[in-house]
């Protein structure tokens, strides 16, 4: 493997002619088949989120006249009385972007095989990972609970908050399924991100990765993790933008 | 697999205080794009414009993601576009189920008149 990788940087002008990039004996993409598996999966991984998101569309533009409004729903900001919109969804998309910095500067101190700030930085990618996962929980927790004063029902009874059959924000349960569905799932996601990089964070500093020459395994992980960010972003657009 | 001079070869772009100082560029351009998101979403811009605007910029978000975080700018080109191209089976299918999400808007408000 790192024979034919090194031929493919060494004898760059052959590379440039498709005929013999492509004739066998070398490899064409010059990565890692680690990496390369890791992006096939994020492939996979993006039709999944794309195919929720498109659902949620679809079923946004059927009931668009009784849709609730996002950000007439998600208002809430912890020790403000007063309805902030958007603004804990905001501080949320900041805390995940900033892992991500700190995700990618573990992968560069990687790169020059340094393992104390690679380490370093992954515990502040591990950090950045369990806040959004609490802000996450704080926003579910006010979506299930809802407000005051709720939505009075047709039998004169008021209904607080949202589960899976109904909720005070829309006439359509669909609105809070969604947001269990696609939210949970990414939240999931997330959670699954910090306990990868924590296992990697633990064999950084152990030194398995400085033994073995380099720190690929921090840069596999590193693509997850910015993935999941990316997967927010577009969240962030399509549920509370929109 | 990779030694460190490969890797230091290969990444030369992606490594050292130059690359670092990059790195934080995008993330001040991506808070920015952010910040303006959610800044806009409050003026009176009518919502087909902002709807325009916010996936636009959602994409650009996207793009600095996947081509500086993930590195994708310093892969092949070749390997960039097998993995990018399987998205215009996405795009397809935004533009079906969006079209079929319309229909039945129309056919539960017009002809059902319910719920």
């Amino acid at each position: 493997m790192s024979a034919s990788l090194n031929t493919v940087s060494s004898d760059e002008a052959i590379v440039k002619d498709s005929k013999n990039m492509w004739g066998g004996g070398q490899s064409p993409y010059a990565v890692s088949w680690g990496k390369m598996y890791m992006w096939i999966f994020l492939l996979s991984d993006a039709f999944t989120f794309s195919s929720l998101l498109i659902a949620y569309g679809t079923m946004r533009h059927r009931f668009s006249d009784i849709w609730p409004k996002p950000n007439e729903v998600f208002t809430h900001f912890p020790f403000i009385e007063h309805h902030v919109p958007l603004a804990y969804v905001g501080l949320m998309t900041f805390i995940l972007i900033m892992s991500s910095v700190t995700m990618v500067l573990a992968v560069e101190a990687g790169h020059r095989n340094d393992k104390k700030q690679s380490g370093m930085w992954l515990l502040l990618t591990i950090i950045g990972g369990l806040m959004f996962v609490g802000s996450q929980a704080w926003e579910w927790y006010h979506f299930i609970v809802g407000t005051e004063h709720g939505r009075i029902l047709a039998n004169g009874t008021v209904f607080h908050g949202a589960n899976l059959t109904m909720n005070e924000y829309g006439l359509t349960p669909l609105f809070g399924d969604f947001f269990f569905f696609i939210t949970g799932f990414h939240g999931f996601h997330v959670f699954s991100g910090v306990v990868i990089n924590f296992i990697i964070y633990l064999n950084v500093i152990g030194g398995v990765y400085e033994k073995r020459g380099h720190y690929e395994q921090v840069e596999k992980a590193g693509l997850y993790w910015h993935f999941v960010d990316l997967v927010w972003v577009f969240v962030f657009t399509f549920f509370y933008l929109l | 697999m990779t030694t460190q001079e490969h890797t230091a070869d290969d990444h030369s772009e992606t490594i050292g205080p130059k690359a670092r100082k990059r790195l934080w560029k995008v993330f001040w351009l991506l808070l920015a794009i952010t910040l303006f998101e959610v800044g806009i979403s409050f003026t009176a811009i009518p919502k087909e414009v902002l709807k325009i605007l916010f996936i636009g910029l959602t994409i650009v978000k996207a793009y600095y993601i996947v081509f500086f975080f993930m590195h994708m700018k310093h892969e092949k080109v070749h390997f960039a576009w097998s993995i990018l191209l399987p998205f215009i089976l996405i795009v397809y299918f935004i533009y079906m189920m969006m079209t079929e999400g319309n229909a039945l808007n129309y056919i539960r408000t017009v002809f059902e008149n319910h719920i």
